[in-house]
Formats: C-alpha cells, structure tokens, sequence
C-alpha cells in the first residue's frame, strides 16, 4: 500500500505528501531518508494522511521522525484544529494520556553510582511499585483522588510529595486549570485508585543515566547538568488505567452522540467531536483530569527515586533536583499565528513533544533564554537525550518534536527473536543492569525492536524543531 | 478449531478468535485478551461475576466488553480464565450481551503483561463458511 503513496522531498530532513483524495491538507514528515524507508513499511503514512482528511485540520498533518504505525492516528503524529469551529479527538492523544518523560539531576557521579548500582536498583524497586497489577502505598479515598485530578502536582506539593521547585519545572506546573474530576468515570478512578506513584509494565521504565556528551555547554548548565558522567535519573510512565479508561470511555461516548461522523470515517479511533459541543468540553475536562493525576504520578515516582538516593547515598531528597517534566501524549490549547492571524488551536501530541522555544510565556524563568527542554528517551540499552525548544519549531511543527526511539518490531516479534535473560546478559556486557518485574518485560524492550535514536533526535536538531543539549546513557534500568 | 492466535503488529498486540457461533468467538476473544495478562491455564475458578453490556451496534459491544475485563483486572485485581452463558441477543436496534466470568485474584499469579486499552484499530467480526472470527488490536 505505502509504495503508491506519492512522497515529495521538501529538504533532507523533511517529506510531504501532496494534497489528493479527502486531504484537507498535506502530510508533513519529519524524516531522513532512512527513518522514512522504516516509515514507510507500515501503515503509518496512510494513518497521516487519514488524519490530514479531517475538517478544519491546519497547515498539516505531522508525523515526527520516530513515528510509527498506532491505532487511528499514527504514534508520533501531530494535528492541530481551531478551538472555535474545530474538532476534538480523544484517540488523537494516544490511550496513555500525558505519558511523558521527567529528568532529575543528582549530584553524583558515575564512578560514585557504579559499585553499588544493584544496591540503588534493588532500593528503586522498592520504593516505586513497577510491573503489571502493582498496588500503589498510597490508598486514595474518592474525595482525595478527585483532589489529586483536580490539582495535580499542587495536591503533591501539599502533601509533602513535592517542593515549589519541582512545580516550577514541569509543564503546566503539573496542573491543569480546565481539569474536571466529575468528568471521569467511576470506572476509570476504580482503574487508578491504587496506581498513584506506580510505573506500570510495557515501554514504561525508571533509568539511571549518566551524562555521555554535552553538545551545548550553557544550555545544560542552566539544567543543572554541568559536567560529563553526572549522574540524571529518567522516568517515564503515563497516567496508568486511569487515563487509559478516560480515552476509551470518550471514544466510545463520541461515537455513539455522533454516529454519522463515526460512520464516516476510515478508521473509528479517529472518532471526533465538533469542539463547540458539551461532550467535547466534557471530554477536554476529563483529559485535563487525568494529565493531571499523571504528572503527580511522576511526581510520586520521583519523591521515591529521592528516598532511594538518600538510603544508598545519604543524599539529601533537595539536592536532586527536577530538570523538567514533558508530556509526549496530550491536547494543550496553544495560540499561533496563522494566515496573518493569531488562532487558539487545540494541538493534539500523540508520541510528540511540545518544543517551546525561547521566550515562550509558558516556560519557566530559568529557561526563558535557552527554549523548554526536551526529553526524548532512547530505549532500554541505548542513549536517551534532552533537547530544547525553538522558535523554528513553532513555525515548522507547532512547537514539537519527536519522543522517541518508536518501534520497528512488534512486542510479539521481539519476544520471538529475543530472551529475557539473554537481553538482560547482553545489557550487563555493556555495564546496564536491569531489574524487571517480569522477563517478558525486558525481551519485548530488546534494543533491536526498536528505530535509532540518534537518527531520531539527529533529525530533529537538523530540521531545527528541537536542538540537541545532551546526550544520556544508561547504567540501571527499573522495569515493569 | 483453534481458539485464537496471536499475530504480528508493529507496537500494539493484536489476535484473532475464532468460535462456529459468535458468542463464543467472543468468549475465545475474552481468552485471548487474558492471555497477554495472564497464562489463563492456571488461572481457578474462585470468583464468579456477572458481565452485562448493552451497545448501539456491534463492534461497540465487543469493545465495551473486552474492555469490562480490564476495569475487572486493574479495580479489582480479577484474571478470568473462563467464560461461560454466553448470549448475544438485538434488542430493537440496541445489542445486549450477558454472560457469566469465572476467575481469581490476580495476586496468586505470575502475571505477563499489561493491557491499556482495546481499540478499533483493524477490528473485525465477521462470519465465514459458518464460523466467526474476531480480529482486534489492544494498546499494551
């Protein structure tokens, strides 16, 4: 199918699909030659241009360079429509709502962490509850998880989870104003009501990183990265059943209120609402909601990474500091100019970072100079990397970028081909050791199933839509 | 006739279920959804529960009920392995499906994966030469 798709090349790290059929506009790859050859072997370029049919949709259909065949729209896929006269799609944020990455920097080194890694694993493991079905310690009460969705990290910061610094480095401050708790099912608060604070299985991980290179000495400095082997730590996880029933309850209540637009369309997970009606704000309050209860998931995850350091390294919990905190999958309503004229958009991340760039209202103080950093997470055994924003990528991508490696080889595929305990072997030769709660956790991540990286983010400081800082290996991987 | 079978997707799992009637090509969905969590072969019949799902239309019904057994595993920690009185019936132009599930608490376990969501993505059911089959791709 994807060898009759018409593919013109606007430069060596951009691609466009013309206009045809139900386009209302045109796809817009990210992408050297060789991430498109891996683009182009799965469904992902039909899903762009599926998405590019969509009404009202602006500029273009994006697909970053590390996009990958999802469900409707493509991983990796970004769309913007008008908040007046525009539509909604919850299947256009990814199942995990607000999955994202936070990086927190220690002041430790490599050769500090390195006799007692297992130690500092074995000390995560146990204060992060990781893998399928694990119970979070905190047991919320109806009245105090609808406090979590409403305030986010605010709740966290009342409850001794988290300092006005780390507020102050996550985006959105880690709370959304619009959130709605009485927009989220009973079912989807039974989901998360034991998850607060748990990483979760699949892709999901915590990594201890030390810093490899540094590409931009001053931007890093601000970070609070300031010297090679600097020791960071990277979460990433989402928003857990929670979220996951938020977007499949609205999917579902979209398609039944608008069945002619469902029946219209060529793939029901694209199900949409026009942004004007009630269920669309229902549906936005629902997802603010639920962003909400991820970042103080993170949150929660990283107070355990700061218990974990002060028991292995007697480090005090304020001397890790939060270098940022980034969704990858979420519709922010965001202002840019289009035709001359400014327009406020809800701009649909599905697998893409927001990449603000210097000067940005919405970013913090100390990064007002450098652009919002950017975290892209390689997978488990390669480098993982932290960008920063530009103002090019406003014009080019609606401020985003890429969110990672993406995948080229089916969970099922790489549980066929690779072995837990071979995967784990493999890792220790390179010096990365992993805890996983399961071995199928460790086979399904194998390095080889996944794009590379640094083509990934090669791509994105090329095309200027996100500029590389530095770039991160991994000693410990905690999986779930 | 087989179950179900696992096949290839590039990020997501995706299977096929297959039953000479379509309700149990969805009991033998069911199966196959458990079976990414956990191996349902071990899994004993200590809990029972009741599952009522009524939709507008059909693939709608298979979702929500796909969908019913991930609240089941993340609320209340139930892994089912067996799927019993299954009916599908249309009442007007609505589907009403019931059915009993039989499981256990997940805890006594080893459990293999995790499962976010179900979703349309290529989802099918259809009947040929008199047999059903079920394709559906759930986000992992």
């Amino acid at each position: 199918m994807a060898q009759e798709i018409v593919i013109n090349k606007i430069s060596d790290n951009e691609w466009e699909i013309p206009k045809s059929g139900k386009m209302n506009v045109p796809v817009r790859i990210f992408a050297s030659e060789k991430l498109l050859e891996q683009i182009k072997k799965d469904d992902s370029l039909k899903q762009g241009m599926n998405v590019a049919s969509l009404p009202n949709i602006q500029k273009f259909s994006y697909m970053m360079p590390d996009a990958h065949q999802g469900y409707g729209m493509s991983v990796g896929g970004v769309a913007a429509f008008p908040v007046e006269k525009g539509i909604i799609s919850p299947g256009m944020t990814g199942f995990d709502i607000n999955c994202g990455i936070r990086l927190l920097a220690t002041p430790v080194s490599k050769t500090d962490v390195e006799p007692k890694i297992k130690e500092l694993l074995e000390e995560l493991f146990k204060n992060v509850p990781s893998g399928v079905g694990s119970d979070s310690d905190i047991r919320l009460k109806r009245e105090e998880l609808d406090a979590v969705l409403k305030k986010g990290c605010r709740w966290a910061l009342e409850n001794g989870y988290a300092t006005e610094e780390d507020l102050d480095v996550t985006e959105s401050s880690g709370s959304l104003e619009m959130a709605d708790p009485n927009a989220v099912s009973n079912n989807a608060k039974d989901r998360g009501k034991n998850q607060l604070g748990t990483l979760g299985a699949g892709n999901h991980f915590l990594e201890i990183q030390y810093v490899d290179e540094i590409y931009d000495k001053k931007a890093a400095e601000i970070m609070g990265i300031t010297e090679k082997e600097q020791i960071c730590v990277m979460i990433h996880c989402g928003s857990r059943g929670l979220g996951h029933q938020v977007c499949s309850d609205y999917l579902r209540k979209f398609e039944d209120a608008f069945p002619e637009i469902a029946n219209a369309l060529p793939d029901r997970d694209l199900i949409y609402a026009p942004a004007n009606t009630n269920l669309a704000k229902e549906y936005f309050g629902a997802m603010c909601a639920a962003a909400n209860f991820a970042w103080t998931n993170r949150q929660l995850i990283a107070h355990g990474v700061r218990k974990a350091f002060k028991t292995t390294f007697n480090i005090s919990p304020k001397h890790i500091e939060q270098v940022y905190d980034v969704a990858h999958n979420i519709i922010k309503k965001e202002s840019y100019k289009i035709d001359g004229k400014m327009k406020e958009l809800y701009i649909h991340r599905k697998g893409a970072t927001r990449a603000f760039g210097p000067e940005n209202p919405e970013i913090p103080k100390k990064y007002q100079k450098i652009g919002q950093p950017i975290l892209i997470p390689g997978s488990m055994g390669t480098a993982s990397f932290v960008l920063v924003g530009t103002a090019t990528a406003a014009e080019k991508s609606f401020a985003s970028t890429a969110h990672g490696a993406g995948r080229v080889m089916s969970r099922h595929e790489a549980n066929k081909q690779y072995t837990g305990e071979g995967t784990k072997k493999e890792l220790e030769q390179k010096n990365i050791f992993v805890k996983a709660a399961s071995w199928k956790g460790i086979s399904e991540e194998a390095p080889g199933a996944y794009k590379d990286i640094d083509e990934v983010v090669k791509v994105s400081h090329n095309a200027g839509i996100g500029n590389l800082v530095v770039r991160l290996k991994p000693m410990g991987v905690v999986k779930g | 006739m087989k179950k179900f079978e696992y096949l290839s997707h590039t990020s997501e799992e995706k299977f096929a279920a297959y039953g000479k009637t379509m309700e149990e090509a969805f009991c033998n969905a069911a199966l196959a959804l458990e079976n990414i969590i956990v191996n349902t072969e071990n899994v004993k019949s200590v809990i029972k529960k009741k599952v009522c799902i009524e939709t507008k239309h059909l693939k709608g019904l298979l979702f929500d009920f796909l969908q019913e057994l991930l609240i089941l595993f993340d609320s209340e920690h139930i892994v089912i392995h067996k799927i019993a009185d299954m009916h599908i019936q249309q009442k007007g132009s609505d589907y009403v499906l019931e059915c009993i599930v039989y499981g256990d608490n997940a805890k006594t376990y080893q459990l293999l994966s995790g499962v976010k969501s179900v979703t349309y993505n290529e989802m099918e059911i259809i009947q040929e030469n008199q047999a059903w089959k079920i394709t559906v791709v759930v986000d992992v």
